[in-house]
């Protein structure tokens, strides 16, 4: 549990929004040319990195807007909000 | 070789005030070379080491721990035990889990503590209702027992159950396995511990994989905290830690790690002798043999390897179970904790070889490993042992994720994973 600085609402309670997991996943632009090993990749495989993760965070009981989030998953601390289709602020 | 437990051992050591107890299991330095190694000492790692040296005569294994041996989410579960799924591939795999269970004290000579208590599902609406109907169907063609009970019968079985229909989520029935239960969950792992060490197998503690060295793609060793280990085989254990693992090894996984909670009560004499579990309301509660209620909440919805999980959590199954059990509410709770479980996006585990010849994952148990413990560390013995899975462990292989061919058991297991 911790606070999500909102871009759009400000500091809020972490139980007020919605995870979307990782960030920066983009869907297929072709994706009748896609192999079944590409679809497992898009579809299923994670990260799910120990440490600092991007990942997308939804407003739900706010706003209802989506942002990305960079957050330590060792510790939850957030590290950087930034919005939809910004370049992440860190590496 | 350690001495058997019994009564005649235990009226020997009486006569020396306990204090001649052989040590369980060693505590050695690592070898240069193992003919396998497994990372992981949590049930299922040490279940693993114990089957390869029993079934498949490998007896040169090392087992690594980063802390202690049944320190992870061995030591962190409800410790329940059921195998009431629904699809065959999953009451396959947890049934032969569960009729190792029904001998493992007298195999492992080491009292685990497994009680038959049955595990009752309740139904909180008409679709649950329908769900649980069918599963109990499934799994009665499937030969694994199950009876639906109706509210009175509930009521019968568990009487201090709410099950009034005037609240918010009402009882409209349930499911039973009575050979379901619970068994003690650090002696499942002590038990593996002692009956691995009798086989010879290394067991390492305080030994952190710090990464994996590859040939092309052949297993050469593995970096450890404690050094360089030589070996060609690598059986990987590691929960909510095996992403990072398959990190180190190039590898992805199609699994996201998160604290899951639980949390005990202060204890109390005996009021309720089984295990209920409501998925709908995400209630599961037990009484441990120290009289403790178990109370088994959810996961957060977020990537965490933090080990703590969100009070919110806490708060929602909390109330729930009030709900249910209107007698609990002065209760107190004692301790509350969380263990992080790696989920996969169909529910269901992975035990399999993978693209790296050599290396294989035994992960993906989320919400649920604890259970399948003896059959998991069973199946994965076999993959490892014969370079193919067991027929039983065949469906849950990492490709099933490109072929499409999911066990898809969200929702249709008997608790929300």
């Amino acid at each position: 549990m911790f606070i999500i600085n909102c871009p759009y609402c400000g500091e809020r309670d972490q139980s007020e929004f919605t995870a979307g997991g990782e960030a920066h996943i983009e869907r297929p632009k072709q994706p009748t040319e896609l192999s079944d090993d590409e679809w497992a990749e898009f579809l299923f495989m994670r990260k799910n990195i120990k440490g600092v993760q991007f990942e997308r965070w939804n407003h739900a009981h706010g706003c209802r807007k989506w942002f990305n989030v960079v957050r330590d998953t060792t510790n939850d601390k957030i590290h950087a909000v930034y919005k939809m289709g910004e370049k992440p602020p860190i590496d | 070789m350690n001495n058997k437990y019994s009564i005649f051992s235990l009226i020997k050591n009486a006569f020396t005030q306990h204090e001649n107890w052989q040590q369980a299991w060693g505590n050695p330095e690592p070898k240069n070379e193992y003919d396998a190694v497994i990372v992981g000492g949590g049930g299922h790692g040490l279940a693993t080491a114990y089957y390869l040296g029993k079934k498949h005569n490998m007896k040169n294994i090392a087992v690594l721990e980063k802390g202690w041996i049944g320190g992870g989410n061995t030591g962190r579960n409800t410790t329940i035990i059921r195998s009431n799924y629904l699809w065959d591939a999953s009451a396959g795999l947890y049934d032969h889990a569960l009729k190792i269970w029904e001998n493992l004290s007298q195999e492992l000579n080491y009292n685990v503590m497994f009680s038959q208590r049955g595990v009752m599902n309740l139904a909180h609406n008409l679709q649950d209702v329908r769900d649980l109907k069918r599963r109990t169907h499934a799994n009665r063609l499937n030969g694994i027992d199950a009876v639906w009970l109706n509210t009175e019968e509930v009521k019968q079985y568990c009487p201090i159950i709410n099950t009034s229909q005037n609240i918010r989520y009402p009882v409209l029935g349930g499911t039973l396995q009575k050979r379901a239960g619970t068994a003690r969950h650090d002696a499942v792992a002590w038990g593996y511990a002692r009956g691995a060490d009798e086989m010879g197998v290394d067991i390492i503690q305080n030994c952190e994989v710090k990464g994996i060295k590859r040939n092309g793609d052949a297993i050469e060793g593995i970096e450890t905290s404690k050094g360089f280990i030589k070996t060609k085989k690598v059986g990987v254990v590691a929960a909510g830690h095996s992403s990072v693992i398959a990190n180190m090894a190039g590898l992805k996984l199609p699994l996201e790690s998160k604290p899951l909670q639980a949390l005990v009560s202060e204890p109390v004499k005996p009021i309720i002798d089984t295990v209920v579990m409501s998925n709908a309301v995400h209630a599961y509660v037990s009484q441990s043999d120290k009289g403790e209620l178990v109370i088994g909440a959810g996961t957060d919805a977020y990537v965490s390897y933090t080990q703590r999980g969100s009070h919110d959590v806490v708060e929602g199954t909390l109330k729930a179970i009030l709900e249910l059990y209107p007698i609990f509410s002065r209760m107190k709770m004692l301790r509350q904790w969380g263990g992080i479980v790696d989920i996969c996006p169909d529910a269901s585990p992975i035990i399999s070889k993978t693209s790296i010849k050599g290396l294989y994952f035994n992960c993906g148990w989320g919400t649920g490993g604890f259970k399948a413990t003896p059959g998991s560390g069973d199946l994965f013995a076999h993959t490892i042992a014969n370079d193919e899975p067991h027929k039983l462990n065949a469906a849950f292989n990492i490709n099933r994720f490109v072929s499409g061919d999911l066990v898809d058991e969200h929702g249709a297991a008997a608790v929300a994973h």
